[in-house]
């Protein structure tokens, strides 16, 4: 069936459910949100109908700035991590046979797809004095006695990275896969090791690939707020975890909403750099 | 040889890494006792059969499965329509449909959470149950969109051509060659739905967080006031449901092939 354009109006007839129900469910709860953003804060209930600008000069207050500047840290450091441990090995990933690729594809699904309760719970669990890492440690003779290893800063860092690894490769997985491999037989055959041919080869080719996914799991990070709630102290939280804080704790909606929209306004400006990168490499 | 040893140790630790966790949980959960202990002292599977014997716990368990199966029906159901068209028709301002699938899933999920709970608590309909199995719904179409997507592209579009050359009209086409041919991408698409809502924390617990209990709402929950060996027995749970469900499309379709173009439309 050849692609043609709609004649009649009951062609678009398909079109119509998935409509209603993105627009009714999506676009409205989204434009909601905005509204609610410059509407005032009703501690007995949600919200109550107003047009200020209050919520956003919060964020002038130093306060929030902490907040802000902690948030975009630990994001770009796990997002940093993430592809760097990520990057040499899904290339070496798509470099393994079929049924190898598939099993650890598998794998990495079923932890991409594990709830953030769960990862806080395991690695709580991990960290923990009586069931934890710090038992071995014991036992090998590095420490005298187990101790807890959260909350603390590097448990949430940990954690983060370990949600945000499989997600990394997946993203990374595609390209590699569809990498020239004459570019490699050129380098191997001009007498490159396979270290070197990785390093000066492989990493160039991709570079916007690299800068693209950095950004990808950058934002993929942002979103995280169970972690740092189950693994770090209050000074640990992040944006996502505020949000959520204000809407629901301290019945806030407005302020809630607002710190939303600027995070959907970060996300969306990272985003869009993300296109950038990737158009001009196919581009060149 | 020192390449192959170097890469087998650096896929081992990568494997222990994301392994590790897991391994500590699962042997956390057969303590014979209610201790945090490991490695386990004891064996038990007695906090498994918790997880059903329970009411608490059983109620969780339920109140998870339903809005997966509901919401990963509802995903479908808006995406099928919706890539059908996109294939079928050449009409450009249409993609703004597809963005709007894709957009829930890209962004941070506390906005749509949020998103919804405003719009839910606006519009007073604010804890029913249905309205968080329509939030996932709609929060997970991209994987469905994206599924179908793809396998509509694979289609030999001289198939189509074929059949209504012959006298089909559309009705009869989609249903006796296009959906057979992209049933294994629908059931991908269900399935990735599926499992991705009975793990979601945020938007279920924003949405029906004070009315209903799902399995992560309630992990977290209990997580606060203390802890029991039921909560890793259902994480081992969680874990052997996802790797079962994702080996299954493994083991009947391409997982590759499907996730070569999954990343790179997300």
């Amino acid at each position: 069936m050849r692609r043609e354009k709609p004649q009649s109006l009951a062609d678009y007839t398909p079109l119509f459910f998935p409509g209603v129900m993105l627009v009714v469910f999506f676009v409205i709860p989204f434009s909601t949100m905005i509204a609610v953003s410059f509407f005032q804060r009703d501690p007995s209930g949600f919200y109550t109908t107003a047009f200020t600008l209050d919520n956003y000069a919060r964020f002038l207050s130093l306060f929030f700035a902490k907040i802000l500047g902690f948030s975009l840290l630990l994001s770009v450091t796990v997002a940093i991590c993430c592809v760097a441990l990520a990057f040499p090995f899904t290339y070496l990933l798509t470099r393994q046979v079929r049924k190898v690729q598939t099993v650890w594809l598998v794998a990495l699904l079923s932890v991409l797809s594990l709830s953030e309760v769960i990862i806080g719970f395991a690695w709580s669990t991990l960290f923990s004095r009586t069931a934890g890492i710090s038992n071995l440690f014991v036992g090998l003779g590095l420490l005298e006695k187990p101790v807890a290893l959260y909350p603390t800063f590097g448990a949430v860092l940990t954690a983060m990275v370990y949600q945000a690894f499989p997600y990394t490769i997946l993203v990374l997985y595609p390209a590699l896969v569809r990498l020239d491999p004459t570019l490699l037989e050129a380098a191997r055959t001009l007498g490159c090791s396979p270290m070197r041919a990785f390093f000066n080869v492989v990493v160039p080719a991709l570079r916007n690939t690299v800068v693209a996914t950095v950004i990808m799991v950058f934002v993929f990070a942002l979103g995280s707020y169970l972690i740092p709630q189950i693994l770090g102290r209050p000074q640990h939280w992040t944006l996502s975890v505020h949000i959520t804080d204000q809407a629901i704790y301290q019945s806030n909606m407005p302020f809630a909403a607002a710190m939303a929209v600027f995070l959907v306004l970060i996300s969306l400006a990272l985003v869009g750099l993300t296109l950038l990168a990737g158009r001009k490499e196919s581009a060149s | 040889m020192s390449e192959t040893f170097l890469r087998r140790l650096y896929f081992f630790a990568i494997g222990l890494f994301l392994a590790l966790p897991l391994i500590v949980v699962a042997g956390v959960s057969v303590n014979e006792k209610q201790d945090l202990t490991f490695p386990p002292v004891g064996f038990s599977m007695s906090w498994y059969g918790q997880i059903f014997a329970d009411p608490e716990w059983r109620q969780a368990l339920i109140a998870s499965l339903l809005l997966a199966v509901s919401a990963a029906a509802i995903a479908v159901a808006v995406a099928l329509p919706l890539a059908w068209f996109l294939w079928r028709r050449i009409a450009p301002w249409a993609n703004i449909f597809q963005l709007l699938g894709v957009a829930p899933f890209i962004l941070p999920p506390v906005i749509t959470a949020l998103g919804m709970l405003t719009f839910w608590a606006t519009s007073g309909l604010y804890g029913q149950p249905w309205t968080a199995a329509i939030s996932h719904g709609i929060f997970f179409v991209t994987l469905p969109l994206v599924t179908l997507s793809l396998g509509f592209a694979s289609i030999d579009r001289s198939l189509v051509e074929a059949a209504s050359t012959m006298g089909a009209d559309d009705r009869t086409v989609l249903k006796t060659v296009v959906l057979p041919l992209i049933l294994p991408y629908l059931v991908s698409g269900y399935a990735f739905a599926f499992v991705l809502s009975l793990n979601e924390y945020i938007v279920a617990y924003m949405t029906v967080g004070f009315t209903i209990e799902t399995l992560p709402i309630k992990i977290f929950n209990a997580l606060r006031y203390g802890y029991t060996p039921t909560m890793a027995a259902v994480s081992v749970f969680f874990v052997a449901v996802a790797a079962l469900i994702f080996g299954l499309i493994a083991w009947f379709g391409d997982i590759r092939k499907l996730l070569g173009a999954m990343a790179s439309e997300g």
